[in-house]
């Protein structure tokens, strides 16, 4: 019950775009037709769903103090959190490599609607920063991966919507100076009072 | 912009002035034309995020020049050892370390503020505008030249989120860096606008100022 309630959390209320402005760049940058917008998004759920338990793991068993001790007790002092960053890049980077070569192998259509948009994903912070939050809340495994598998769905969400509102914006008169990213900015604002209204939403 | 600037490179005589014409540029072309934030639309994650307040938004930019800067110089300096096909994995890796260098100082000096930047500190790594300035331009530039475009570009970048931070501090707390600005001019009761300190606020003041600075230097998108 608390999962599904954390990830209804992280869906609506605790948007990673509306709450947390993580994946702002691809989310202004790709969000002109809905068909790109729907690939990207699901892609990012992938990455999430697998980068957020991986991350954890290594959070919990490696990085945190005293998280070696199980290869040996004179370990328990040891503390390689300054690591952090360093690591979680490395693994997102390293893993969005994998998964691209082995979508590519096995189902070519799939690496056709996703792949362009596979290495956009390594430095998109929505995947840095969910792993980064996860550790700073103090999540265990399950709940890592609910919220990234979540977080990843309201960040689809968002970019599909605003992606439908751009392209029905396209032949609109717009003032030169407010045309992209201006009037974006203002329609994201919009979009977040939207989101406001899920607050204290709960089940 | 890499490739004109590697031509006019070519062309340059071999002594230049340690401020030439060419070099002001790259300081000031990213303030105002080139804008990372509003005109390249870059690093706009972080730029949004700590801006409630004055004070962290100010420690972020420092620390985004600071990465921004060194990590050019860095990457410049070894641009020609770097094997094309793994370049992004070592841009990362530079980035993390001076990331996590800024992040310990912060750690050390400042804990306060560490707590309020959280994660965000850590967020520099996946800042565009540093992405996006080693692989534009520190790639195949020289180490100074590379110094002096990752200092431009951390200052466009400083002053469009500085601004962001004056507002909404302004109107969301009615105070700048702390200082009660309406108490002090005798406005006993302006009321806060809640707006300002959540992230519409944000998202409302940077598309006014993209407005407002497009419509001067009369850029327009297509």
């Amino acid at each position: 019950m608390d999962l599904i309630s954390l990830g209804i959390r992280s869906i609506f209320i605790e948007n990673m775009i509306f709450a947390y402005f993580l994946g702002m760049c691809s989310f202004l940058a790709v969000s002109k037709k809905v068909s790109t917008a729907i690939g990207l998004g699901a892609a990012v759920i992938f990455v999430l769903t697998i980068t957020a338990p991986l991350d954890w793991l290594i959070q919990e068993y490696i990085l945190k103090e005293g998280a070696l001790t199980w290869i040996s007790p004179e370990f328990s002092e040891l503390n390689l959190e300054f690591l952090q960053f360093i690591m979680f890049i490395a693994v997102i980077a390293a893993l969005v490599q994998l998964v691209e070569m082995v979508i590519e192998k096995f189902s070519p259509s799939l690496y056709g609607t996703l792949g362009i948009f596979l290495p956009l994903i390594a430095v998109n912070c929505a995947i840095l920063g969910s792993s980064l939050f996860m550790v700073q809340r103090d999540y265990n495994l399950a709940e890592a991966t609910v919220f990234g598998f979540s977080s990843g769905i309201g960040w689809m969400m968002a970019i599909v919507a605003l992606a439908a509102i751009r392209e029905k914006l396209k032949y609109s008169n717009v003032p030169d100076g407010l045309k992209g990213l201006g009037l974006t900015m203002l329609i994201t604002g919009l979009m977040g009072i939207a989101f406001k209204s899920f607050i204290g939403l709960a089940i | 912009m890499s490739t004109e600037t590697l031509v006019q490179e070519k062309k340059e005589v071999k002594t230049e002035a340690w401020f030439s014409k060419r070099r002001k540029r790259f300081i000031t072309d990213p303030l105002n034309e080139d804008n990372p934030i509003t005109v390249q639309v870059l690093g706009i994650c972080s730029a949004l995020a700590i801006t409630i307040k004055m004070e962290p938004t100010l420690i972020m930019s420092i620390a985004v020049v600071f990465v921004v800067v060194f990590s050019n110089l860095i990457i410049s300096l070894i641009r020609n050892l770097i094997p094309n096909r793994v370049r992004i994995i070592v841009q990362l890796a530079v980035i993390a370390t001076l990331v996590t260098l800024v992040s310990e100082l912060l750690k050390a000096y400042n804990y306060e503020m560490y707590k309020v930047l959280g994660a965000f500190v850590g967020l520099i790594i996946t800042n565009c505008i540093v992405m996006g300035r080693l692989e534009a331009f520190a790639m195949g530039n020289k180490p100074y030249d590379s110094m002096l475009d990752g200092l431009g570009s951390g200052l466009g970048y400083a002053w469009i989120i500085l601004t962001v931070a004056f507002f909404r501090e302004l109107f969301g707390s009615g105070s700048v860096f702390g200082f009660e600005v309406f108490k002090a001019i005798g406005i006993e009761n302006m009321p806060n606008n809640s707006l300002m300190v959540d992230s519409i606020g944000a998202f409302m003041v940077l598309g006014i100022i993209i407005w407002i600075q497009r419509s001067k230097t009369g850029y327009v998108e297509h």
